[in-house]
């Protein structure tokens, strides 16, 4: 039996050289690395295809074409009857503002001297944003004391111009449109010599509401940003308590039976549901059964937290459940209760779990749109919703669905607008993952 | 001989602090434990020993009442503890755990600090008045584990950053804490290095002028050390329940016998 084992006849190999099996056992491995790899690059150089594609297209939304020149707020055009009094002045419509501002418009040309040689006095008002009459009217009317001063204002110019100025509109495209000329153009040329047309930063982007297909310069983020901003705040407040607490239920009290196994098994379901499907169910309940306002961001969130709920339950549990045994035994050997072994042991342990998981499933609530389509966010809001908490149920947008309304609009001038909206939600998705990495790193201890 | 009978008198004078009887457990469908009877003393290290799966890491958690966090567990008979029945639908468990200490098989201590891992069982169940008498109790209680003049300096440091021994000994000094009555104590050693493990048997012993202490060991060898009293445990039977010294060198039923030279188990 020895012999058989010791193989008398076995002859003696050597370790140097390479035989034929070990050479496919080594290119087996060395395929497998260039997978990886090859797998990795690709899927590095399509995310940044991504973002060369957007911040191109996007980054020039954050400057936009404006025009510099004094004012002079005429009383005899905006207080004919010369008292302030506001709701008299209120009857003067954006026409008559319109009107002052062409005036003051032209005036400053003349005085710079620059020449408007093929532009008729009509097309010389299209050069300024249809949107700047309406806040200067506004400006003055919130501040009646302005009138009979002369103001130095900056005043949006209008969209082809400031796409002229970012290459978006050329002389080609010009004599093919209606609302600009290869003339106007030449226009735009003395004035940015003269300082009259610059581009400076955009802040308005990230403020004003909303604008019309006509007024793509005017368009804003603001009441998106408050309207994601309130959402979040409201899922943040509805799903972490209910999470954490069902997640506490189930893996630390709940007997484990069946129907605690058919909850689980249906958690884990609605976490497979398509989000539109929430978006259904949101305009049926809370819309149409609990009359809640549609469009508000209260509904947007309770639509939101129902997606995200099953989520952070599962982040949750599988937190908790990680949490050693051995410290539930220590906490109850000493006689601690079932509740103090989970408020101050497991969860304090569970927490970098738990709040990465949070903020992850808000993460991915902060880019849904479908199911904020189906209950109305989609609308145009020109107003900001009210401060919270009454905030919460004035119409309002969230800036995936203004990035959507904004892609289907004809103007060419909203695909800088959309790819900007995209490159904000970015930096919100980017502040959101930083925290939580810091949280992560600030309640993690080691064992 | 004569010694023999001294020793017999001052082990009768102790009185049972833990009295069971035909205690019995199901896992499910599982007989873990058959009517088991045993009387742990007052004073008195009682070591439960036999092999793997033999139930006497399941009696050791009957009587701290661990065994009702396991669900499929059903647990029948009477353990009285100072004559009061620990199965009694009025014992509330949290209770009976400050009385009934317990230290595991690896060290756990929490991930806080050495002083906050002492100080939790007092804190939770509201034994000291002020700080003053709380750092008092964390000093007493490090003391009597052996442990306070190594750690004295860093009582702030975290509990996890001791050594494995050292680590056991915070724990056994986190479950004196609570002033039990009885230290339970499940393969204290079996995690640690022979230096560790001797300085914690040397605990042990100490540990018996104040607490009943009951350890469940696979080491013969430690059971002999540190033990008055030992029971072998096989196949959920208990075989055979005595003094150390006669359970070691003179068994009666032939399966101890058995075990302790080494044919079975």
């Amino acid at each position: 039996m020895t012999d058989f084992i010791a193989g008398a006849a076995a002859p003696k190999t050597s370790i140097l050289g390479v035989s034929a099996k070990m050479r496919r056992r080594n290119a087996a491995e060395t395929r497998f690395k260039a997978y990886g790899i090859f797998a990795i690059t690709l899927s590095l150089s399509v995310l940044a295809l991504m973002l060369w594609t957007i911040f191109s297209d996007g980054l020039s939304a954050f400057r936009q074409a404006k025009m510099t020149f004094p004012i002079t707020l005429t009383a005899e055009v905006l207080d004919p009857k010369g008292n302030l009094n506001r709701d008299e002045m209120a009857k003067i419509t954006t026409v008559g503002y319109g009107k002052l501002l062409a005036q003051a418009f032209e005036a400053e040309l003349k005085a710079k001297g620059i020449s408007t040689e093929g532009v008729s006095a009509k097309e010389l008002g299209a050069l300024l944003s249809k949107d700047a009459p309406g806040v200067l009217r506004a400006e003055v009317l919130a501040n009646p004391s302005m009138v009979g001063t002369t103001q130095n204002r900056s005043i949006l110019a209008s969209g082809r111009v400031d796409g002229y100025l970012k290459g978006r509109v050329t002389r080609e495209t010009a004599e093919r449109d209606n609302q600009i000329s290869p003339a106007m153009l030449d226009l735009a040329d003395r004035l940015v010599a003269a300082g009259i047309l610059s581009a400076p930063f955009n802040t308005r982007f990230l403020t004003s509401p909303d604008a019309s297909d006509q007024r793509p310069e005017a368009a804003g983020l603001g009441v998106a940003m408050i309207g994601s901003a309130y959402m979040m705040i409201l899922v943040a407040l509805i799903c972490v308590p209910i999470g954490v607490a069902a997640s506490i239920y189930l893996e630390e009290f709940a007997p484990k039976n069946r129907i605690t196994d058919i909850i689980e098994v249906n958690i884990s379901n609605l976490a497979a549901v398509p989000s539109i499907v929430f978006g259904i169910l949101g305009l049926a309940v809370f819309i149409n059964f609990a009359e809640l306002p549609q469009s508000s961001p209260i509904v947007g969130a309770l639509v939101l937290s129902l997606m995200t709920l099953p989520t952070i339950i599962i982040a949750t549990r599988a937190a908790i459940r990680a949490v050693p045994p051995s410290i539930r035994d220590a906490a109850l050997g000493i006689g601690a209760s079932k509740m103090q072994t989970v408020v101050h042991h497991v969860l304090p342990l569970a927490m970098p779990g738990i709040l990465t998981g949070a903020i992850l499933g808000l993460a991915t609530a902060l880019g849904e749109t479908a199911p904020l389509l189906l209950i109305g966010m989609v609308a145009f809001v020109d107003n900001y919703p009210a401060p919270p908490m009454e905030g919460m149920f004035d119409p309002a947008t969230a800036l995936p669905v203004q990035v959507y309304s904004w892609v289907t609009r004809s103007d060419p001038a909203f695909v800088e607008r959309s790819s900007g909206a995209i490159i904000v939600l970015l930096g919100f998705l980017f502040v959101m993952n930083v925290t939580a990495i810091i949280l992560r790193r600030k309640f993690e201890r080691r064992w | 001989m004569k010694d023999q009978q001294i020793e017999e008198r001052a082990v009768t004078a102790h009185t049972p602090r833990i009295t069971a009887r035909k205690v019995n457990v199901h896992y499910g469908t599982s007989h873990a434990l058959k009517d088991v009877d045993v009387d742990i003393l007052a004073n008195t290290v009682t070591a439960f020993i036999g092999p793997s799966g033999c139930g006497k890491s399941t009696f050791l958690r009957c009587l701290n009442r661990m065994n009702d966090t396991v669900a499929s567990a059903k647990v029948t008979g009477e353990i009285l503890l100072d004559g009061e029945n620990i199965y009694d639908p009025r014992v509330d468990p949290v209770r009976l755990r400050a009385k009934v200490g317990m230290v595991f098989q690896k060290p756990n201590p929490f991930p806080k600090s050495i002083y906050d891992n002492v100080a939790y069982g007092p804190k939770i169940h509201g034994l000291t008045r002020n700080k003053a008498e709380l750092d008092e109790v964390v000093e007493s209680c490090l003391r009597k584990a052996a442990l306070w003049n190594e750690v004295k300096d860093r009582l702030d440091a975290p509990g996890t950053g001791l050594s494995g021994g050292q680590q056991q000994r915070l724990c056994i000094a986190r479950a004196v804490a609570t002033a039990p009555e009885v230290l339970l104590m499940d393969e204290p050693c079996s995690a640690l290095d022979p230096i560790a493990t001797a300085q914690v048997e040397e605990l042990i012993d100490e540990l018996r002028s104040q607490f009943s202490v009951v350890i469940v060991t696979h080491s013969m060898q430690q059971a002999a050390r540190v033990s008055q009293k030992t029971a072998f445990f096989h196949l959920g039977n208990l075989v055979e329940f005595g003094k150390t010294e006669d359970l070691f060198t003179n068994p009666k039923d032939p399966r101890t016998e058995s075990y302790i030279t080494g044919r079975i188990g």
